[in-house]
């Protein structure tokens, strides 16, 4: 937890540098050595801003929404195995908080939860441009969580387990499943932009024409929590296309090394890390890179487009599987 | 019994929302109110109110004299102050039966053109940004930068140029600002390009903006539309091309149309138009004749220093001018020009005196937002963002 805390601190700072590479700026470079304790400045910042709430506003579940969206990031990155075991004094320690062995069962069912947050806080606020971003946001998130559970289920049914770490361990080496879900890849990444609300999907707070969305009324932490809770779906969304499609912490020509079991396992949690750097870097690049969505669109792209294809995907899955067994 | 029944009058009717988009919101780029029916994403209705920023331009104009009208002008539309400042040079010159030297005509058109550049600029690259793709905008901004360096070095100012002098330019363009467009000629059409890649074909781009706040020809053409909106539409009408001005005769430009008169193909049309623009800029530059950078109006223009300190006469027309106690001939002149975002006309009547009588700025941007409710009227919310921002409605020039 404390890890994506972190990471999702300084991938604010990251998406700042990149996107003024990508825009030939310079970025934040004020704070500390490269701007690297900017994040902790915006912290600070973000905890001694004025709170403010609308007098019409539903206290509960005004302050309900921002602490449910990061409750529920936080939550997810418990089953994501980071790396296989360490070994101390004989026993063995797995790089994973909890192997449960529904874990991408867990992760899609906490994640829908997320929704609420978004959806409760934007509507509590009782701001129209709120509600806006509110509905937005839920029939999105709603929509793309088929198709990115339907990517999944062929993933599944090659691994023929939901437990994360059988999944990631049937692609040692470099048997990653990229290789045999390429649409079903496709898919997920789609579905996991429009599941963080990330550009070309943030339409629900679409800046241009909602003001701020959800979060036009948040200030202070709260909004902190908002944003927050978006850099940490970011960042466990890139773990879990690497672990489901990359390998995870595998890596090729790994036992060709000659690796004790704790250097495999440190080089391996490592090599996940790059992974999932990488992947929130693509985050970054399309968002900066890509118009958004129109609300009709992102719709029919979602139902028309993405669904089909993903049940297609399913068949081809089945029939290969069966005739190769 | 029928006395006693409950007639609901709304049993029947939709409930609408109503929406407050603006006075100040992100996507208005200036102050502006539309008050929206709206029935969820969908638009039924639209109201827009105006006046915001209305500063009486008009009304303090009957009260300046003439060369003190040039920095209301500025302020219509401040993303392509200079054409209004040469535009309004014009009316004047137009009014006082002037005609400038060449060399004036050349300069001015090399200064309009660049104008005109920055203008679309500003109008493609917040489309899109309102689209969501930031990362043209800040590539096109490095180059709308080069162009107001230039007014730098012309006149001394950036956003509000006030430059020229009724006749001519207040002093010629120095060697370095020669060498600075010449630069930007060199490296903008690459820079064009590079922001063209980003959206032109891109998919989403496309798809929401085609189609999108379309008008067809009649009705543009009903509600007075000019410029690149209304050519946008599939009209091939540009003051420059039809009636000339300042020597416009002199050059070859195409006039590029569209045929939907959507967003893309205002974005289009905008896009070629600076490429046109470069035409004309590289054309006045290879052939800038030589000669006076006025016209020989020595009512009008400002005695050298050294002159006004040793000599009375020269003393008397320095103070004469400044003080804007020079008498104008009695007339009704209508001057127009093309400017960035259509037709940008000055209605003037003089009745001799020292002030004008009356003064009309005809203005496209106002225009233009006469027709937005109907335009947005059955479309989304966002398609409604991304018509006033293709239209580039300017709240400076709008509420004048």
């Amino acid at each position: 937890m404390m890890i994506s805390l972190l990471v999702a601190m300084y991938s604010t700072y990251f998406e700042r540098k990149f996107a003024a590479w990508f825009q030939d700026r310079l970025g934040p470079n004020r704070a500390g050595p490269f701007g690297l304790m900017q994040p902790l400045a915006d912290g600070l910042k973000l905890l001694f801003k004025e709170e403010f709430m609308p007098n019409t506003a539903n206290r509960f579940l005004f302050i309900m929404g921002p602490m449910l969206a990061m409750f529920v990031a936080l939550l997810t990155s418990a089953v994501i195995p980071w790396g296989s075991f360490i070994v101390i004094e004989g026993k063995e320690y797995s790089l994973q908080v909890a192997d449960v062995n529904i874990g991408i069962l867990y992760i899609v069912a906490v994640t829908s939860v997320g929704v609420y947050g978004i959806m409760l806080g934007g509507w509590a606020s009782n701001n129209k441009y709120s509600l806006l971003g509110a509905i937005r946001a839920a029939s999105q998130m709603i929509s793309y969580e088929l198709a990115m559970g339907l990517a999944i289920l062929a993933i599944v049914m090659m691994s023929g387990s939901l437990s994360l770490s059988d999944m990631v361990a049937q692609q040692k080496g470099i048997n990653w499943n990229i290789w045999y879900q390429p649409v079903g890849f496709l898919i997920f990444i789609i579905c996991a932009l429009a599941e963080c609300n990330r550009a070309p999907f943030d339409l629900p707070e679409c800046e241009t024409e909602l003001v701020g969305g959800f979060h036009t009324e948040y200030s202070s932490m709260k909004l902190g929590f908002f944003l927050f809770s978006e850099y940490i779906n970011m960042f466990i969304s890139s773990a879990i296309i690497s672990a489901l499609y990359f390998g995870g912490f595998h890596f090729p020509f790994e036992d060709s090394l000659g690796l004790s079991q704790n250097w495999l396992a440190i080089v391996g949690a490592l090599v996940f890390f790059i992974k999932i750097s990488f992947f929130g870097f693509v985050f970054m690049w399309i968002r900066w890179t890509l118009p958004r969505f129109r609300y009709d669109q992102l719709m029919r792209l979602g139902w028309t487009w993405l669904i089909p294809l993903a049940i297609f995907n399913i068949l081809i899955t089945a029939v290969v599987l069966m005739l190769h067994n | 019994m029928e006395e006693n029944t409950i007639i609901n009058p709304w049993a029947n009717e939709k409930n609408y929302s109503i929406l407050n988009l603006g006075p100040t919101h992100p996507a208005t780029h200036g102050i502006f109110q539309n008050v929206l029916t709206m029935d969820g994403e969908k638009i039924i209705d639209a109201e827009p109110t105006i006046g915001y920023i209305h500063r009486a331009f008009e009304k303090i104009a009957e009260r300046r004299p003439y060369y003190q009208i040039t920095p209301l002008t500025d302020r219509l539309n401040y993303c392509s102050a200079p054409i209004n400042n040469l535009g309004w040079f014009m009316t004047v010159e137009k009014l006082l039966g002037i005609t400038t030297p060449k060399k004036v005509d050349y300069m001015r058109i090399i200064v309009m053109e660049l104008a005109r550049i920055t203008d679309h600029l500003i109008c493609n690259s917040v489309i899109g940004v309102d689209s969501g793709a930031l990362t043209g905008f800040t590539y096109i901004f490095q180059e709308r930068e080069a162009v107001y360096e230039i007014y730098e070095e012309i006149s001394g100012a950036r956003l509000t140029t006030n430059m020229g002098r009724i006749g001519g330019f207040e002093r010629d363009f120095s060697k370095t600002a020669i060498e600075k467009i010449k630069a930007f000629l060199i490296r903008f059409p690459k820079k064009l390009q590079e922001f063209e890649n980003l959206l032109l074909r891109n998919r989403i781009f496309m798809d929401r903006t085609i189609g999108v706040g379309g008008i067809n020809a009649e009705r543009a053409l009903n509600f007075g539309f000019t410029g690149p909106n209304l050519r946008a539409a599939g009209v091939d009408y540009d003051v420059r091309a039809t009636s000339p001005y300042c020597s416009y005769e002199d050059f070859e430009f195409d006039i590029p149309i569209g045929t939907q008169g959507d967003v893309y193909d205002r974005f289009c049309v905008r896009n070629e138009e600076m490429r046109q623009s470069l035409r004309l800029i590289q054309y006045a530059l290879d052939n800038l004749p030589e000669g006076n950078f006025h016209a020989n109006v020595p009512e009008f223009y400002l005695p050298a220093k050294e002159k006004v300190y040793n000599n009375m006469e020269a003393l008397i027309w320095h103070f004469k001018i400044v003080m804007g106690e020079i008498d104008m001939p009695k007339a009704e002149v209508y001057q127009a020009v093309e400017g960035a975002n259509g037709e940008l006309g000055f209605y003037l009547i003089s009745d001799g005196g020292r002030t004008p009588y009356r003064l009309h700025f005809r203005r496209p941007s106002f225009i233009y937002y006469q027709a937005y409710p109907e335009i947005i009227r059955n479309g989304m919310l966002s398609d409604a963002i991304l018509t006033m921002s293709s239209m580039n409605v300017i709240a400076g020039e709008l509420d004048a």
